[in-house]
């Protein structure tokens, strides 16, 4: 045991040591804190100051157009179109909103013309205003009392209750957590799946393998490695975990204060329209952390990252043990194990969509999908949509996968990390697991 | 005491016989040779011997009792034929690990290491990755990370291929301290000239069978062909060199080779020069080179199959 742990040791620290271990963990939650804040900080912050003019040919809209923050409409009289479209810059517009004489049952012809092409939230605002002040003119016209219609809307939210304990939740917060983490336990396995493939060839065209053989068992060495290589993974969730905690208590220093302000209304300061989307976004958010089940969620993300990964990255090490010098051999080898993996995060697709399906259910049970399938299930609910002997039967079924996987690749490495020279088939490599010795 | 016995090992593999019933001894403290040429089952001999590889059959007495192979193999150190290590890993770091793994507290280890760095005044590479060094240099890291745990038996499979003369002396002088000090040394090597040098006893091997094994004198004495090289200060006649003693296999300047012939003796040889008067400048008997004994038994082996 003493062995292993050093051979788990110096696996875990060449690797975490290294720059790149440094670079890949930092940057992934940059990108994806990337991806998550920037299209709020465009939505919150919308664009900078924009002055508009406002060629009104139909009257309709004097003074009815108003400043929302950083958009302010100056409407011009006595000016054509034609000719002012071509210098609006010189008079420091950003553009010009043309309104012609429209009929108002049947408004066409409305156009803005700006030097580039208008920003998404611009163009939404400008619909938004443009259609506000024709409806408040219909209204007007048809006699209907705006309060009135006001007090006839409605804003009922359905609450959707499933299984048994009528467990809250709404399928599309299902969909994206299971489709999320189903996606990044795929991640997981090509990815530390390969390092522990490349960790092996490594030894083995290196030729320190048969120096390590003569100190430790192989299989000592092939289980140090794939634990340590886990271990990596581990720390790296954690330090993003911990990365996760530190933006959201930093995110207050990036976001302007009313748009924490409206957050912390939880939406009832929505009236401005830009607060609108973010106000929404918080309330989803807080519907989703009440919605789903986290300490079962997480456990089982845990257990079916290791699971799923101890599964495939011993089948990893036997093909690294097969490869030679030779680069070309690695894609045919690999492409057996690769090849369910892939199939997996397909089953893993449809059954987000579609938890219940035979597939879903069959593929998050079977050891080679099931880690991918059942994440993408689990958030659906347990036992509502995954039924307790679903989830027991899968789990057990990876665990006894993955003894059987390491047991099988066991074999194969220890006689393939010594074989030079030679180009190994699959087919012999299955010859090795069934010899006796 | 023997260190080592090997009793009838056998190893097959799917298509051939790797190791047919090998049976051998290897005293303390001596240095023997494993020899054959390149596909006899030597490195499948070694890898057994290693613990490597379970024999199929027959057995491994190690120290007297039955080799078993975890704490066994704490006492040995093997260098492979292809040598390896970590590339990317720090010398230091990498001596301190492979140490550490033959069994050696992390203390010891430092102490054994820096002592090894500090003899073949390697100090200065410790913080240099593996790569970074020379085939040369990587061969005595190799071979200090063999040797660090004091091992009782060392086994070196070609350890001079790519050294430079002077480094093939450091080791070859560090082999033969060992030795005396007393550990047993197995030397795989093609170079029939490195045997004779260091070897005290060696064993042939061809096709996974044993050719010959037993002391490197006995064997050349076995092998003999009771050829003696003459020197002579004058030359003499013809009818001076008739005898029915030997018989002359070649004359080169004042030197004759002869071959004794039968019944008669070396001394016989010297009394025929003593009664004709001719003046001997040197006498000896021509040995056969393990080279010459190498080639001909693997030759008449390969003639069978």
């Amino acid at each position: 045991m003493h062995k292993i742990w050093l051979i788990i040791k110096r696996e875990f620290r060449t690797r975490v040591r290294k720059k790149s271990f440094l670079i890949l963990t930092l940057l992934i939650p940059v990108f994806f804190a990337g991806v998550i804040i920037i299209p709020i900080l465009i939505a919150v912050k919308g664009e900078e100051n924009k002055r508009i003019a406002v060629i009104d040919e139909s009257g309709l809209f004097t003074g009815k157009l108003p400043d929302a923050k950083g958009l302010y409409f100056k409407p011009l009289v006595a000016v054509k179109i034609d000719t002012f479209k071509q210098k609006y810059q010189e008079y420091g517009y950003s553009g010009v909103l043309y309104i012609p004489d429209i009929d108002i049952n049947r408004p066409s012809g409305i156009a803005y013309y700006s030097k580039g092409r208008a920003s998404i939230g611009l163009e939404s605002n400008l619909n938004r205003e443009i259609n506000d002040v024709i409806e408040k003119k219909r209204m007007e016209l048809a006699g209907i009392d705006r309060r009135q219609l006001e007090d006839v809307k409605s804003n009922v939210k359905i609450d959707f209750r499933s299984g048994d304990e009528e467990t809250k939740g709404s399928s599309a917060v299902a969909y994206g957590v299971g489709y999320a983490s189903g996606f990044i336990i795929y991640i997981i396995l090509m990815v530390f799946g390969m390092s522990v493939m490349r960790g092996v060839m490594e030894e083995k065209v290196s030729r320190i393998a048969e120096v390590m053989v003569s100190s430790v068992k192989p299989f000592q060495l092939m289980m140090g490695k794939i634990i340590g290589i886990a271990g990596v993974g581990l720390l790296q969730f954690l330090i993003w975990g911990v990365l996760l905690v530190g933006i959201q208590m930093l995110l207050p220093l990036f976001l302007p204060a009313d748009a924490i302000h409206s957050i912390n209304q939880g939406g009832v300061m929505a009236q401005n329209a830009n607060n609108a989307a973010m106000a929404d976004a918080v309330e989803k958010m807080q519907f989703i952390a009440g919605s789903i089940n986290w300490g079962l969620l997480i456990s089982c993300f845990i257990f079916y990252f290791l699971g799923g990964y101890l599964f495939y990255s011993a089948l990893f090490a036997a093909v690294g043990s097969l490869v030679n010098e030779d680069p070309n051999d690695i894609q045919g080898l690999t492409f057996p194990i690769t090849l369910p993996i892939i199939i997996g995060i397909m089953v893993m697709v449809s059954a987000v969509q579609n938890p219940n399906s035979t597939l879903a259910v069959w593929g998050s049970i079977i050891p080679f999908t099931s880690p991918m399938v059942m994440m993408a299930r689990l958030p659906y609910g347990v036992p509502g949509t995954v039924a307790y002997w679903e989830l027991g039967l899968s789990i057990l079924l990876l665990v006894a996968g993955f003894l059987l996987t390491t047991w099988l690749a066991g074999k194969i490495y220890r006689t393939g990390i010594l074989m030079y020279g030679k180009k190994i088939t699959l087919k012999e490599a299955a010859k090795w697991v069934v010899r006796k010795g | 005491m023997n260190l080592l016995e090997v009793q009838h090992l056998k190893k097959y593999y799917a298509t051939h016989k790797a190791v047919d019933d090998i049976s051998f001894v290897i005293p303390q403290g001596s240095i023997f040779g494993l020899l054959g040429p390149n596909g006899a089952g030597k490195t499948t001999l070694l890898r057994m011997i290693t613990g490597i590889f379970f024999p199929d059959e027959g057995n491994i007495l190690f120290k007297g009792r039955p080799f078993n192979a975890p704490e066994d193999i704490h006492a040995i150190g093997y260098m492979p034929e292809e040598k390896g290590l970590y590339k990317k890993m720090k010398v230091g770091e990498q001596a301190l690990y492979l140490a550490q793994l033959k069994g050696l507290s992390e203390k010891e280890a430092l102490e054994k290491v820096k002592y090894w760095f500090n003899k073949f005044e390697m100090n200065s590479w410790w913080n240099k990755k593996v790569e970074e060094l020379s085939k040369g240099m990587q061969q005595k890291v190799q071979f200090i990370c063999t040797i660090v745990h004091n091992p009782a038996l060392l086994i070196l499979d070609e350890p001079f291929s790519g050294l430079d003369p002077l480094n093939a002396n450091l080791i070859k002088q560090e082999i033969f301290d060992l030795s005396k000090a007393g550990t047993t040394v197995i030397f795989s090597t093609h170079r029939m000239e490195q045997v004779e040098e260091i070897c005290d006893r060696i064993i042939l091997v061809n096709k996974g069978h044993k050719l010959l094994d037993g002391a490197v004198r006995e064997i050349k004495q076995t092998f003999k062909q009771h050829l003696f090289r003459i020197g002579v200060g004058a030359l003499p006649n013809f009818a001076q060199m008739a005898t029915h003693h030997f018989t002359i296999i070649q004359q080169h300047d004042h030197a004759y080779t002869v071959k004794l012939n039968e019944d008669s003796s070396t001394n016989d040889i010297l009394r025929h020069f003593i009664q004709h008067d001719i003046p001997v400048t040197h006498f000896e008997e021509i040995l056969p080179t393990l080279n010459e004994i190498f080639i001909t038994q693997v030759q008449k082996t390969e003639a069978y199959a």
